[in-house]
């Protein structure tokens, strides 16, 4: 039975040979000092501390942490020693906190060789104090109590030492704290922490209201919106409650996962303090500055620098720089066209009247009143184009710098990150799905970001392309290139996941898609099919939904650690070619159920289908198609961006003519399977 | 140095040292109504609203007020309505924010107005001020005085008009009456 003791009060030690355990939140550094019967220090000879650890009777960490564990043994300590106190301070070379004030209160147990609490003691109320005397274990008629003191001094280790009555007491401490910088220099550094995963891990919303004014009964051709940064706060802390405690599929294995501590793959460290803070908060330890901008010349825009923008992690920092590079030149766009449109409307207007004047039909008059009139808009328009031209020069090197700094998530297949490409050890922010522009901006591309996991389903739509013209080569060839952008999706999802945290299964019923297929199926990355025929597409859909069910349920009723063990909690992609093919109604009512309550519990869809195919089912597929967010296989403008509904040309993000790096990339997706073995 | 502001007296936006202001704010204050003592969620709130509307020779092409936060340009941006005051110690409680640098080559002028949303008259409201400070640099280049205003419901505060290269500042005081921006327009429009 653990004594919880407070300040001031002892208790009795029923044995001598003691464990004391020091917990705190941050790296502390344990030392004793043994006294005798007047409280008097033994001098320096009588101080355990990293410089020099054992004494008899008594030994204590040689370097700072955050737990330490200190062995005493009472009955080996010479007769002369009453009293042994053992002390906390901080570091305070390793540039951390300098008063205990800013860090949690720390913990002191002392226990027996087994383990067994004797008594405890929560060391409150300090603030700028830097050393404490945490407890003292002291001889009361030959036997030996300890006592909670919690004794902290604002003039750090030298004040407490002198306080003990040690001579040379600066010297002494100076000499702590340098055998404490040597041994966190040898030390393994803090993993940093982690970005906010709470936000990582939130549900977007579907598109914003006016973001998608082309409404979408009409079907296929319908703009639709694209969600970002600023349209996710509505719904996520709602969607994070319902998904919080559901074993993994939203999460990777070993991140936070809110209130599941037993599911946790990872598994939380046994026998540490509890830890109280919010896991979505971190808040610990600030993140490491955002890269800024050097100063710039008088007079000119600052030269741009990739991460430039706010967030916990480089990660964060760029998917946030590319969504506000993405609304600035939505915005700046909104303005040149406006000006524009008045600039035509206005030159309309002063035409109209001058016709209309019955002074301008006779002799040059009406012509004069014209060449003014197109003068005016002539100005208008090359001023707003120079203001254009500008913004879009700030873009476009904005562009040059952070296109080359994007990690593989977000970078296009051409870009050297992925020929260095290595399995992460988690999973990314978001994934770039390809690259908008407007006419007026050519060149300049913005990658296309969503956050992960996938909120909503994808739709690579395989209909005719109005670029081709030939009537056959219509119809296969636009199949095949809606196939193929599929898989550079469908392995850039994987290759950008730790290994074994995304499976995807292919569903290809009458074969037709094996062209495009080959880099996944040959690389052997795939966790099922592709299926083909009637009883493959139910085999793989059964499967899935009873996943989704299965997920589902036990989400539902609360009972995340219900689920059978073997449960795989990767995150799932269902690729469908070809559909309806191969489809019998009761596929069909599976789709929809995966595409509806798939995305929450981690099963995603990737749909490679034309419309047209479908037709025969009539109104009963629209809800499917407006769940899935679309996209072609060629450049086509049918996104529209939250903030001004412009459409937005997007080309999917391909792989090279010629490149062998997909292959390259899924022979190492794997190999680094094997090597963990998922 | 702070002007006080009289009505359709013009200031210029150029600064003393040559330089143009590239970013102004547009803040207004008031202080909140009293607490009633009981059932003090009944308390008749008052809520002004701050709007700024674009134009482009005499035609309004944009607006920035508590349902459009932000013009579709991106350069004038609503930091959010506020729906009761403040402490009525001079701090903004609503803010319309120009980049004028990045203001559409074909706006020539900006209109600020206050509403009453909640409909009390400006003798009603206290401590009620309208202002523009240079968010470069957090100057006050002007400020406006509304409480005592009469009988009105509404203020047209001031425009910020392209004068040549630059960009001046009129002030403007015309008391008008409305809910929101749009009651105003057959106010504005002479005034432009």
């Amino acid at each position: 039975m653990t004594a919880e003791l407070v300040r001031g009060q002892n208790h009795p030690l029923s044995q001598v040979r003691l464990e004391i355990r020091i917990s705190a939140g941050r790296p502390v550094v344990a030392a004793a000092t043994l006294s005798d019967h007047n409280g008097k220090a033994q001098g320096t000879d009588g101080v355990a501390h990293p410089g020099a650890p054992v004494l008899p009777g008594l030994e204590v960490p040689r370097q700072a942490a955050a737990e330490h564990r200190l062995a005493v043994d009472l009955a080996a300590m010479p007769e002369t020693v009453h009293r042994v106190n053992v002390l906390l301070a901080l570091p305070t070379r390793a540039g951390g906190p300098t008063r205990f004030g800013a860090v949690a209160a720390p913990f002191v147990a002392v226990t027996g060789l087994d383990g067994t609490g004797i008594a405890g003691y929560t060391i409150t109320g300090l603030d700028a104090e830097s050393a404490v005397v945490a407890i003292e274990l002291y001889r009361r008629q030959d036997a030996w109590k300890v006592r909670a003191v919690g004794q902290g001094y604002a003039g750090g280790l030298a004040a407490l030492l002198t306080d003990q009555g040690l001579p040379q007491a600066q010297q002494l401490a100076d000499g702590i704290q340098d055998a404490v910088a040597q041994g966190l220099a040898r030390a393994v550094p803090a993993p940093p922490p982690r970005p906010a995963d709470a936000d990582r891990a939130r549900p977007a919303t579907a598109s914003l209201p006016g973001a998608d004014p082309a409404g979408q009964g009409a079907g296929g051709s319908a703009t639709q919106g694209i969600t970002g940064p600023g349209a996710q706060g509505a719904t996520g802390p709602a969607g994070q409650g319902t998904v919080g405690p559901v074993p993994a599929p939203p999460y990777p294995p070993g991140e936070p996962q809110g209130t599941s501590g037993t599911q946790s793959p990872a598994g939380t460290p046994t026998g540490g303090p509890i830890d109280y803070r919010h896991p979505g908060r971190a808040t610990s330890a600030p993140p490491p500055p955002a890269p800024t901008a050097p100063p710039a010349a008088p007079g000119q825009p600052a030269p741009p620098v990739a991460g430039d923008a706010t967030g916990w992690s480089m990660d964060e920092r760029l998917y946030n720089q590319v969504w506000g590079m993405f609304e600035d030149l939505a915005r700046s766009t909104a303005a040149y066209r406006s000006a524009v449109d008045f600039a035509d409307s206005r030159m309309e207007k002063e035409l109209d009247q001058a016709l209309s004047d019955p002074r301008n039909r006779i002799g040059g008059q009406g012509d004069a009143v014209r060449e003014a009139a197109q003068d005016k808009h002539a100005l208008l328009v090359d001023q707003a184009r120079a203001a254009y031209d500008r913004d879009l020069a700030q873009l476009t090197a904005e562009s040059d710098v952070v296109e080359p700094a994007l990690p593989p998530a977000y970078a296009r297949w051409d870009n050297p990150v992925w020929h260095g490409y290595r399995a992460p050890m988690e999973m990314p922010m978001a994934v770039r799905l390809g690259d908008l522009h407007l006419p007026e901006s050519e060149p300049l591309r913005i990658p296309m970001l969503v956050r992960l996991p996938l909120e909503r389903g994808l739709w690579i739509d395989s209909g005719p392309v109005p670029s081709l013209d030939d009537e056959y080569a219509d119809s296969t060839e636009s199949r095949h290139l809606a196939m193929v952008a599929a898989v550079a999706l469908a392995s850039r999802l994987l290759a950008v996941y730790p290994p074994g945290d995304f499976g995807v299964h292919v569903i290809d019923p009458a074969g037709a898609g094996a062209r495009a297929l080959a880099p996944l199926a040959g690389a052997g990355v795939l966790a099922s099919g592709p299926a083909a025929g009637a009883a493959g597409v139910a085999e793989v859909l059964s499967r899935l939904t009873e996943r989704v069910d299965l997920v589902q349920m036990a989400l539902r009723g609360g009972a995340a650690d219900a689920l059978p063990p073997g449960l795989d909690t990767a995150q799932q992609l269902l690729v469908v070619n070809d559909f309806p093919h191969g489809f019998d109604d009761r596929a069909v009512t599976q789709l929809r159920y995966i595409a509806d309550e798939g995305p929450a519990v981690g099963v995603h869809l990737l749909m490679v289908a034309d419309r047209e195919d479908a037709s025969a089912y009539g109104p009963l597929l629209d809800p499917l198609w407006r769940s899935l967010l679309r996209l072609t296989p060629v450049p086509d403008d049918h996104l529209a961006d939250p903030w001004i509904g412009h459409a937005w040309t997007f080309e999917p993000a391909l792989v090279p003519a010629g490149s062998q790096v997909l292959e390259r990339v899924l022979a190492e997706v794997a190999r680094a399977r094997r090597e963990w073995n998922r | 140095m702070t002007v006080n502001l009289a009505k359709g007296q013009a200031i210029s936006l150029q600064k003393n040292d040559g330089g143009s202001l590239t970013a102004v704010r547009m803040g207004l204050g008031w202080k909140a109504a009293p607490r009633r003592g009981l059932f003090g969620s009944r308390t008749r709130e008052i809520d002004l609203d701050a709007s700024a509307v674009l134009f482009a020779d005499k035609q309004s092409v944009d607006v920035v007020f508590f349902r459009h936060l932000v013009s579709d340009d991106g350069s004038v941006r609503h930091t959010g309505d506020n729906l009761v005051g403040g402490a009525g110690q001079g701090g903004d409680d609503e803010a319309v924010l120009v980049d004028l640098a990045r203001v559409p080559v074909h706006v020539d002028q900006i209109v600020f107005t206050v509403n009453s949303f909640t409909g009390q008259t400006f003798q009603e409201v206290q401590n009620a001020f309208c202002r523009l400070v240079d968010e470069t640099n957090g100057q006050e280049l002007a400020r406006y005085t509304l409480d005592g205003g009469g009988n009105f419901t509404a203020q047209i505060m001031a425009k910020v008009h392209r004068v040549g290269g630059g960009w001046t500042m009129t002030a403007l005081g015309a008391p008008a009456n409305g809910r929101t921006f749009q009651d105003l327009m057959p106010t504005i429009l002479p005034l432009l």
